[in-house]
């Protein structure tokens, strides 16, 4: 670590120098705040005119000027939850292979297969959806749901291919590496010490990895799920590639809905209006204050509590 | 529900609670392979789909007219390079800037208040920086250009590029710090040319790997960069990008464009995991980072 103590002779140098660096430093808060400051300005318009029925009210209607964001929020919340529930326990799962029973090199390669999967650029994902995810959703998938689980509201309805249920599904491919990586360096922080302490009671590998390995990393898998979370909510082009972008909110996941982000990339190009454009931008506003609470809390909470230093 | 104890376990079958441990295993090994299976397929059908649409046509003309065969993409494959070459230029200096003071200066409230922005910038959805960038530099310039599609990718590699060199730089060790103070050396000529000098391989790799990134992301460009079928003309301009031109071909009807949507997609992936990879190998090769 650096020497901390000043030479009563300092150089002007050293103290232009860490001037500068402060200034590089201090303009980062200032950069949070204004991305919050300027989307409010100009979401002004909207939040005069519609006040808090902005997030209740389910009509989006650019012609007639009425916007209520209620089914963009919907479609975002229940596509990110849904993404989280199927990511999460493959995830887990697959971090805990990587830490507790493959050997290392194994390990390393198939750890890198993941982040390669972190890599690919978000539009690939979408034209992936588009021509092949969700033509086996309408062909396969959907029609089996709705012959055998058709009862149920949730899988009721015609196959249509893009909907909720490929959104969840693509978001829950985008966050797995996510919540693997974190998950992974929780499991490795975890001492070696209480492995072995199960494994020498006679406890079976499997025995092992839930008494001595997802037992006390709970609290740190936890703010791994939360963080992949944090990536589903604010993810835009290949949720809104596949999405179907209809503004209705409905009981079944085989039907087309819309997010917050989707409406944006949807929209930016068409907002003919200053309303219209305020509205989007107050979308912007609540998407951006939705994922610094859910980041916020993972982070802080969480994730430092178990690791002890801050995430990456 | 009653907790379940180890003794629990215990008075179990031996020969049960193996057989449970081995298809739990299984289990784990399915998951993998779950997760796993749409890298295959992407890279498969990428490859598959988009080699065919790689004529020499496709680097050298412009995109041909609304649905019809020809044309290339050449445009985009320019202006995505101009994008980065502008982000990289905007953001470089104030995310080195940044890293230097993390991992030298950064001690005290202050410094975990800057730590902590650092970390919730790299959480803000890259579409919010978009519209950030809209409202910041598009609304007063009054029209979409190159230059805010550049700042707009340069603040999404700024966290990325403070991060690598914070961490990078803690790896020299004190000692190395003292020695040159012990010379007599103002401290920020230790710090840039001893500290920084010694690891600038490393955090070159660790930019080119930021840089990596953001040639990949759609969203901040929508508001910013925009797109544009032909050239661009002069910086203040619109700009094409390849992930706004996939984009854009991916949800028109046209079956041509579908082709050439996953020719671009074809290069951005090879440009972008290309880069990935090498410079992970070549991180390695240093014996700088394990291998997270």
């Amino acid at each position: 670590m650096t020497l901390r103590f000043r030479r009563p002779e300092a150089h002007a140098g050293d103290l232009i120098f860490s001037w500068v660096l402060r200034g590089a430093a201090m303009g980062l808060p200032a950069l949070l705040f204004s991305i919050a400051f300027f989307l409010f300005q100009r979401a002004e318009p909207a939040i005069a005119k519609f006040g808090w029925g902005f997030f209740t009210g389910s009509v989006w209607d650019p012609v007639q000027e009425n916007f209520g964001a209620l089914p963009a929020i919907y479609g975002t919340i229940v596509s990110s939850f849904l993404a989280l529930l199927l990511a999460a326990p493959l995830s887990i799962g697959t971090a805990l292979l990587l830490t507790e029973v493959l050997p290392r090199r194994l390990a390393s390669a198939v750890g890198f297969l993941v982040e390669m999967l972190a890599a690919v650029p978000s539009v690939v994902y979408g034209l992936w959806g588009i021509f092949v995810l969700v033509p086996w959703l309408r062909q396969s998938l959907e029609p089996a749901l709705a012959r055998n689980l058709g009862w149920i509201p949730l899988f009721s309805g015609p196959p249509y291919g893009v909907g909720m249920l490929a959104a969840a599904i693509i978001l829950a491919i985008m966050i797995a590496p996510t919540i693997t990586s974190i998950a992974r360096e929780v499991f490795r922080a975890i001492p070696r010490q209480q492995r072995e302490a199960a494994l020498a009671l006679g406890a079976t590998r499997w025995e092992t990895m839930r008494l001595a390995v997802l037992r006390s990393g709970k609290a740190g898998v936890f703010g791994a799920a939360i963080l992949g979370l944090g990536r589903a909510l604010g993810e835009t082009m290949a949720v809104t590639m596949v999405i179907g972008n209809r503004p209705s909110i409905s009981a079944s996941l085989l039907e087309p809905a819309q997010t917050l982000s989707s409406v944006l990339a949807n929209e930016y190009a068409e907002a003919a209006s200053d309303l219209h454009l305020a509205a989007l931008v107050e979308i912007g506003l609540a998407l951006f204050a939705v994922t610094f609470a859910v980041n916020a809390f993972a982070r802080l909470f969480l994730w430092r509590r178990t690791l002890g230093r801050s995430a990456r | 529900m009653s907790r379940r104890y180890f003794g629990d376990y215990v008075f179990r079958s031996y020969g049960w609670r193996h057989l449970q441990s081995r298809v739990m295993i299984g289990l784990l090994a399915a998951a993998c392979g779950l997760v796993l299976l749409p890298l295959f397929s992407i890279l498969g059908y990428v490859v598959w789909q988009g080699l065919p649409a790689l004529e020499p046509a496709f680097f050298t003309q412009l995109p041909g007219s609304v649905g019809e065969a020809g044309g290339g993409m050449a445009n985009a494959i320019v202006g995505t390079l101009t994008l980065v070459g502008l982000a990289l230029l905007l953001g470089l200096p104030w995310g080195i800037a940044l890293g230097i003071y993390l991992s030298e200066y950064g001690r005290g409230r202050f410094a975990s208040v800057v730590r902590f922005s650092v970390d919730m910038l790299s959480s803000v959805p890259s579409i919010i920086i978009g519209l950030f960038v809209y409202a910041w530099v598009v609304i007063p310039m009054k029209r979409f250009s190159a230059v805010s599609g550049g700042v707009a990718l340069a603040l999404l590699m700024l966290p990325t590029v403070a991060r690598s060199t914070e961490e990078l730089l803690k790896l020299v060790p004190g000692h190395v710090r003292e020695a040159g103070l012990a010379l007599g050396l103002p401290r920020w000529k230790v710090i840039l040319r001893i500290v920084v000098r010694g690891s600038l391989g490393a955090i070159a790799t660790g930019v080119a790997l930021a840089l990596a990134r953001v040639a990949g992301e759609t969203a901040p460009l929508l508001f910013t960069a925009f797109g544009n079928r032909y050239w661009n003309q002069g910086l203040d301009q619109p700009i094409a990008s390849l992930p706004v031109q996939i984009f854009n071909y991916a949800i028109s009807p046209y079956e041509e464009w579908h082709r050439q949507a996953w020719g671009g997609s074809l290069v951005l992936i090879a440009l972008v995991l290309g880069l990935n990879i090498s410079m992970r190998a070549a991180l390695r090769r240093k014996g700088k980072t394990g291998d997270s």
